[in-house]
Formats: C-alpha cells, sequence, structure tokens
C-alpha cells in the first residue's frame, strides 16, 4: 500500500475518487439550486439548513474543499509530469484523428472552472463565511427578519456580464465533465460491459447538470 | 506519384536535429510507405548524401520495428497496419507528407527517425513472463482449462508487438496501454495468476522509473494501435495495481 500515491496509477486513482466526489457534490449543489426556481421559501429552509447543520458545515465542508484542492494539484501535477513525458513536440500532430478535444484539453477547461470558482466564492462563499463566521451572525435573516439566501442569490444575477461569465464557465464545466465522467470511471479500473452506457449517462449527465446551472442563472436574471 | 517529404534529420543522440525537405517522384500508389523511403535513400545515397536511418524488420506488421510518425500519426492516416504495410496509395499525388520519429522522453532519438525503445525491454523484464520450474513434472499447459472468454482476450492482448504506438500518439507520452496488454496477457491466464501480484507492481515501478507520462484516457493509443489493443488493458491492469498495493 505504502508509495501508491507516488504512482502513475495510484495518481490516476486518486483523481479519479476525487472527481466522483465532486460531481457528486455538483449534483446536490444543482438539486438545491433547481429548488429557487420552483419556490424561494423551500430554498431558504433548505440554505439555511445546510448552511448552519454542524455535520455539512464542520464535516462536509472541509472534506469538499480538501478534495477541490486535491483535485486541482493533482490536475495540476499531472500536467506538469506529462509535460517532462515529452520535451520535443512534433512538427505536426493530428491530434483530433484519434481523440476527443475535451480529452486533450482537460488542464484548460480545469483552468477555466477553477476562475470561475474564484468568482463564484467572491460571489458566495466568503460573504457567508464573512457573515457566519466573523461577524457571528448564524440567523440567516434580514433586517425585515426575511430569509437572505434567496434576496441574495436574486442579487446576484442581475448584472448581465456576471450571468453571462456564469453561462461560459458552465459550458467549460461540461467539456471538462464530458471527458471526465467516463475517464474516472476507466481510472478505477471499471471497463466492462456497462461501460457503453455508463458513457452515454456520463454525456446526459455532463450535459444535463450544466444546462441546468445556465438555466438557473438566467431565471433569476430575467426575473429580477 | 510526385511528393514532397518533410523530414525529421538528426545526425546522433546529441544533435539538435531539423526538419529538411526533400522531393521524390514517380511513386507507385501500390508501394509500401518504406519501399517509397527506400527510394529516397537510394536516390540520397546516389548524390553522396546520408541516407534517411528508419527502423524496420519483417516488414509483415508482426515485429513491432517499424515505427515512424507520419502526417501526425503514429503508423500513419491508415487504421490497424504498422508503417509497414501502410501503402502509398493512402495519399494522393502532390502531397506534403510530415515524417517524424516517436517522440517521447523515454524513447530518446538515435539517429533521425530511429529512436531507442529499449524502456519497453526493462518493462518486459521488470514481469512480463511466467517463471516455469523445470522439475521434469511441468503440467502441459493444454492440459490446465481456461475460460474462452478469458483466452481470447488474452490473446487479443498478446498481439500487442511493442511498437510504441501508444506512447507516441498519447499526448502525455504514457505507456500504459502496453503495458496493460503485458500485464493482461497474464493475468487472465492460470499459469500467470501466481505471479500477477508483483508482476504488476514490478512493471508499473519499471514504467514510472523509465519517464513515461500518466494516462489520462484519451483513448488516442488505442485507435492508433496497430493490432487495436483495447482500453480494457489498461482498466484491467489499474484494477490489478490496485489490488496489489492493497495486498503489499
Amino acid at each position: 500500500m505504502s508509495g501508491i500515491l507516488n504512482s502513475s496509477i495510484g495518481r490516476k486513482f486518486a483523481m479519479a475518487l476525487s472527481a466522483f466526489f465532486l460531481m457528486i457534490f455538483l449534483l446536490q449543489h444543482f438539486a438545491i439550486n433547481l429548488l429557487s426556481v420552483f419556490s424561494a421559501d423551500t430554498f431558504n429552509e433548505v440554505s439555511h439548513f445546510m448552511g448552519t447543520f454542524w455535520a455539512v458545515q464542520y464535516v462536509m465542508q472541509p472534506i469538499l474543499i480538501f478534495g477541490v484542492i486535491f483535485h486541482f494539484i493533482m490536475g495540476f501535477v499531472l500536467e506538469i509530469k506529462n509535460r517532462k513525458a515529452r520535451t520535443i513536440s512534433y512538427a505536426k500532430n493530428n491530434g483530433a484523428a484519434n481523440s476527443t478535444w475535451m480529452s486533450r484539453n482537460m488542464i484548460y477547461s480545469g483552468l477555466a472552472i477553477l476562475a470561475f470558482m474564484g468568482l463564484h466564492f467572491y460571489d458566495f462563499w466568503f460573504p457567508e463565511i464573512n457573515t457566519k463566521y466573523i461577524q457571528g451572525d448564524m440567523s440567516g435573516l434580514l433586517a425585515n427578519g426575511d430569509y437572505r439566501y434567496f434576496e441574495e442569490l436574486q442579487h446576484k444575477f442581475v448584472d448581465v456580464w456576471r450571468v453571462a461569465l456564469y453561462c461560459v464557465s458552465f459550458v467549460f464545466l461540461a467539456l471538462h465533465l464530458l471527458h471526465g465522467f467516463s475517464s474516472a470511471f476507466q481510472s478505477v479500473g471499471a471497463n466492462n460491459k456497462y461501460t457503453k452506457g455508463l458513457k452515454g449517462f456520463g454525456k446526459a449527465y455532463a450535459i444535463i447538470i450544466p444546462l441546468g446551472f445556465i438555466f438557473i442563472a438566467l431565471f433569476h436574471h430575467l426575473n429580477n | 506519384m510526385n511528393l514532397t517529404l518533410k523530414i525529421w534529420r538528426q545526425k546522433n543522440a546529441s544533435d539538435k536535429g531539423k526538419m529538411v525537405d526533400y522531393k521524390v517522384n514517380d511513386i507507385s500508389p501500390d508501394m509500401s510507405f518504406l519501399e517509397m523511403l527506400d527510394v529516397l535513400n537510394e536516390q540520397l545515397v546516389y548524390k553522396g548524401e546520408s541516407p534517411v536511418a528508419f527502423d524496420h524488420d519483417c516488414r509483415e506488421g508482426i515485429c513491432g520495428m517499424c515505427s515512424l510518425y507520419i502526417n501526425g500519426e503514429a503508423h500513419g492516416p491508415d487504421r490497424g497496419v504498422t508503417t509497414c504495410q501502410l501503402h502509398m496509395r493512402m495519399f494522393k499525388d502532390g502531397d506534403t507528407i510530415t515524417i517524424e520519429p516517436f517522440r517521447a522522453t523515454a524513447f530518446p532519438v538515435i539517429k533521425d527517425l530511429v529512436v531507442d525503445r529499449t524502456a519497453f525491454d526493462r518493462i518486459q523484464h521488470a514481469g512480463g513472463f511466467v517463471s516455469v520450474n523445470t522439475s521434469g513434472n511441468t503440467i502441459d499447459a493444454n492440459a490446465i482449462p481456461v475460460n474462452k472468454h478469458d483466452a481470447d482476450d488474452a490473446f487479443s492482448a498478446a498481439t500487442c508487438i511493442g511498437c510504441g504506438a501508444c506512447v507516441a500518439s498519447c499526448k502525455n507520452s504514457s505507456a500504459m496501454l502496453f503495458v496493460g496488454a503485458k500485464v493482461s496477457q497474464y493475468a487472465l491466464l492460470p499459469q500467470g495468476k501466481i505471479e500477477a501480484t508483483d508482476r504488476v507492481l514490478n512493471m508499473v515501478k519499471q514504467m514510472d522509473e523509465e519517464g513515461f507520462g500518466n494516462c489520462t484516457n484519451t483513448g488516442a493509443c488505442e485507435v492508433e494501435c496497430p493490432k487495436g489493443i483495447s482500453l480494457e488493458n489498461i482498466a484491467r491492469m489499474n484494477r490489478e495495481y490496485l489490488a496489489a498495493s492493497l495486498k503489499g
């Protein structure tokens, strides 16, 4: 078992495990965000629960942060190692003849997602941490006594440029997932009679989830 | 056919190397790609120039000796064939063809289009074999029942000729299709199961030490492999490796 993370296959496995975790988180994030389209009250209640329940805040959130940081750092480590494995490039390389654009450019779609996460944290996570853990306001309420979560969500999607940035970022997320979903299964050794179906499910996931996020952003922008 | 060739020329391992343009005329579409290069070399020798060095041996697609990165693809634009089986009918009159050596840090250029692929040999030496104890009562392999599906998969994996097209095609210069095939061909058979744990750990360790990159599952290796080695072999190697690592 020792040194497994120092091996190429061990690193692939770890990368895949963090990817599975992030894909499950993404699904949960999407499900909660989708509530905001149907019911502001339900969205507020679920958001308040997620924002104050100890297991989510002190167990799941640190694991999530670790998972995100690990996935990005491991992605960069693998990229650097892979570039060292070919220091002289081909004068002519026809990558499109044997692989998808998404599979060859995971580092770039990943960097776009990383940049988006900077904006997303600036918009939501940092203010949330400030309100709850620096100012010490765990009530989740506005001055008028209403929950603040739906209000804050709608406020962020007023600016058309922010909405546009979110939409473009979700396109990159879709591109990343289109390869990443099935790639994670291959990395943990799952390549069997179910692979074809799994790839189809992965494509559906990679398109529906980001498209759903785009829909939510546009919905709140247009209903502001 | 009249063609323009852009060929990588490099005097030796320490030379910087560069692409050089050549013209070849009256090439028959029925020639193999290597025969076309033979024609070029005859021209070069006639002119007193150094011929282009390239690897070849059986010219029947079974030895794994020929290589070449042709117009941006290992073994050229055809599928399921090595360079020696690639025919000039795959190209058009007047084409410009770019010919480069397989590029990977683990496959250093020796001269022109010839690369050192002994890294593959060292990986094989690390575990790509079945130890046979010749005690005098060795059981006939044919007497051991083998599941038909496993036998077919093992045989498919064993068709890997170790040409290195997988490494050359992979954007990360990963050797996992080659190692996956070698691990699989033994892991699937009863004779190979006994040493399976040590085999996969040692072969992967050697693969990493040789400086090959990490597989990111682009699938380019499977597409360009002249023997159609499947990505299933990489998945099997991953499973074997993870199980072996847990065993210690």
